[in-house]
């Protein structure tokens, strides 16, 4: 398939780890910020064919796995009202809220279904005007413009009863959240190519000068990826630490600036809370006054449930790169995605899923190699 | 002796001008017994079924018989390159095939919705039909029955299977062999994505068509080639991945995969890079993997090469020696992976 094979080039990918060698790096951490970064590096062997002094730890970009158990449970919630239709993306039905999912609501008897964007909801409310349409929207700044979208179009054709479940997260914030803690392991950055396909890279440009990291935008080809690190190694070997584009294909500095303009029509950068790392402060989006009425939070009246997550999941070690799936004493024993115990063994850009998949049967050759790395 | 005085008027008609199913269309009546008729008779117009008897009486010729049976819910009900009726043929006739038995008879159980509308069930019946006659197999018998609205999906169907199997033949994954290559039989994944393409809530616009076929011919080309065939699977639900995971387990042996050997079709192969799906764990519905002699393989591709349901046919790997019964793929960049089993539901993922 044109602009894909290209990108899974054997020679191409064979002449990019001969050039990360010959850079002889140092031992170094780098981090893959998107969760579809970390898939293609495990369904490929990324890993395992660059150099072993370079380790690549998995980052948070997971939009699935970083959704807060409660906005689950407040789905399921919707999800069960007899006057509720809750429509939602495909990946986020298995999600384990604090004691079930949007797939167990389903089939009890709850309106559940599964769109692939976000205006299959409002249409969805519009041929169903005497029934609640609920979306619940999540994802990082990549699903924000659909769902902008959504509320834009539901607000000028007059679709009411449509609303947004939202939890919308930023990426520079959490990149930052990392680089702040004392402990920090990582020493560059691949950014998330989709992510700055929307935004663009200037907002990246003060973290990697005040952190003095290098960042480089990538794509998700195996390619893409194995360039990434290069383009990060060579920084750090030459003593640079700025913000590259590998994924010039896709991204431009100033982003899609028609996506970018509704994005601030409709949201508002607001405090957010992540699954696995907490709250942190200016790392979301809101719905800005006007649009405030789409708000289902505020639209059905839904409290926080605050219950306690399940104690064996080590998501945020998982999600800040502090450990590897395969170091979770759960991990395929107790955890598995058809029984997971959180959110990184469910999403198909899951850290957990994607070790599961792909490497599940080799853990056990293989396991102490690569969570020693 | 018609008259001027009763021009326009007409005795109602019992006859059945319903045109959608309704509840009585189960219940055992003059209404069921037309639907049976106009339907289901005249259109698989069976010898077997003409006798309106409770049970066929078929005769077979001394030999093993093959029996399978097997259930069919689609939505929708009608896609790019079929419908549940051909789908409930091709499925049954296929399984029997697998076993390397020449299928006979199939029975047809229908579960109708009321509500339905009759004109597309007669168009489901027909297609069945014309799938039977291009199998060489007759529908022998079959039954109706109607459930209330909102209880089902417009038709379920069931059937049943009856196939001969030739003395001496052994094809099951107990006869699969260390060095065995794997054979499939065309491009994956077409089913899986030919559904999901016209699926209410995540319909995109595409070009690909339903694998559903009948595998009666091909794998008859194998065994009048006298090709030793070890094993034969037919790719379903969980596609190529699930179908080797399971005879890796069934035979302990593990299989190795080359990726790039694997026919993909662009249309597919796009339509799964979009909604992140792998196409080896989409649904096919006319494609089988063989399991044979690595010596074997051209001749037998050059049997199946012949027909155009299996023009595509490949080796996409070999049965390793080991006994830790995984399937694992040779990717395109060189390095090796696994390939588990489905576990639940491929999902169409957020961006």
């Amino acid at each position: 398939m044109r602009y894909l094979d290209e990108y899974r080039d054997a020679g191409l990918c064979r002449s990019l780890v001969e050039s990360i060698e010959k850079l002889e790096p140092a031992p170094t951490a780098l981090m893959e910020v998107c969760g579809g970064q970390t898939h293609t590096i495990v369904k490929y062997g990324i890993d395992r064919i660059i150099p072993q002094q370079v380790s690549l730890i998995h980052g948070p970009g997971c939009p699935v796995c970083v959704t807060p158990a409660d906005l689950i449970d407040k789905a399921c919630e919707l999800g069960s009202r007899k006057d509720v239709t809750l429509c939602s993306f495909g990946d986020m039905m298995r999600v384990p809220g604090t004691d079930r999912d949007l797939l167990t609501v389903k089939s009890q008897g709850g309106d559940v279904r599964m769109v692939y964007a976000p205006l299959d909801a409002v249409r969805c409310a519009q041929e169903t005007p005497d029934r609640q349409v609920v979306f619940l929207g999540v994802g990082f700044e990549t699903t924000a413009p659909a769902n902008a979208l959504a509320v834009h179009y539901a607000h000028t054709h007059g679709v009411e009863n449509f609303s947004l479940l939202a939890a919308h997260v930023l990426v520079p914030p959490a990149m930052t959240s990392i680089l702040a803690d004392p402990d920090r392991r990582v020493q560059g950055f691949l950014a998330a190519g989709h992510v700055c396909t929307i935004m663009g890279y200037k907002e990246y440009e003060p973290i990697a000068a005040e952190y003095q990291v290098p960042i480089v935008v990538t794509g998700f080809e195996p390619v893409d990826l194995l360039q990434g690190i290069y383009m990060c190694l060579k920084q750090l070997k030459e003593g640079r630490y700025c913000v590259e584009n590998q994924y010039a294909r896709s991204v431009k500095p100033d982003g899609n600036v028609s996506a970018r303009d509704l994005i601030q029509k409709i949201f508002t950068v607001v405090d957010a809370e992540w699954r696995g790392l907490g709250t942190i402060p200016r790392s979301g989006f809101g719905l800005n006054e006007p649009y405030r009425q789409y708000d289902a939070t505020l639209r059905f009246g839904l409290k926080p449930t605050h219950k306690d997550e399940e104690t064996e999941c080590i998501s945020g070690s998982i999600l800040t790169g502090q450990k590897k799936p395969d170091e979770c004493p759960a991990f395929g024993i107790t955890c598995d995605p058809e029984h997971p115990l959180g959110a990184p063994m469910v999403s198909s850009e899951g850290a957990c899923a994607a070790y599961y998949r792909y490497r599940k049967g080799q853990l056990h050759q293989i396991g102490s190699s690569t969570a020693g790395r | 002796m018609a008259t001027n005085e009763n021009a326009g008027w007409a005795c109602p008609k019992p006859v059945s001008r319903e045109t959608h199913i309704q509840m009585a269309h189960g219940g055992g009546g003059t209404l069921m017994q037309r639907l049976i008729d106009d339907v289901f008779l005249q259109t698989f117009n069976d010898p077997s079924l003409q006798q309106h008897v409770d049970a066929s009486v078929l005769k077979l010729a001394s030999a093993n018989i093959a029996f399978t049976t097997d259930s069919f819910v689609v939505d929708p009900l009608e896609f790019p390159g079929g419908d549940i009726g051909s789908l409930a043929v091709h499925g049954t006739v296929n399984d029997l095939c697998m076993s390397g038995a020449k299928p006979q008879f199939i029975s047809a159980g229908f579960i109708l919705e009321e509500g339905l509308d009759i004109s597309l069930l007669k168009r489901v019946v027909a297609s069945m039909k014309q799938a039977a006659d291009a199998c060489q197999v007759r529908i022998v018998t079959g039954d109706t029955k109607v459930v209330d609205r909102g209880k089902g999906d417009g038709i379920f169907i069931n059937t049943a299977g009856i196939g001969l199997v030739p003395s001496g033949t052994n094809i099951s994954p107990q006869a699969i062999e260390p060095g065995d290559c794997v054979l499939v039989s065309g491009d994956i994944g077409r089913h899986g994505i030919a559904i999901m393409s016209v699926r209410d809530g995540l319909a995109f616009e595409g070009n690909v068509e339903s694998d559903s076929c009948g595998l009666v011919d091909v794998v008859q080309a194998l065994i009048d080639g006298h090709v030793p065939l070890h094993c034969l699977r037919d790719l379903t639900r969980g596609g190529l991945s699930s179908a080797l995971n399971e005879l890796a387990q069934v035979s302990g042996y593990s299989i190795r995969l080359d990726e790039e050997s694997i026919p993909v079709r662009d249309g597919v192969h796009s339509a799964c890079e979009m909604l992140g799906l792998d196409p080896l764990y989409v649904a096919c519905e006319g494609r089988f993997v063989a399991f044979l002699p690595p010596a074997e393989a051209d001749h037998a591709l050059a049997l199946l090469h012949e027909y155009p349901e299996a023009a595509n046919a490949r080796i996409v790997g070999q049965v390793d020696e080991k006994r830790d019964a995984l399937v694992t793929m040779t990717n395109r960049i060189g390095t090796s992976r696994i390939v588990d089993m489905l576990s639940g539901e491929q999902l169409p993922r957020i961006c």
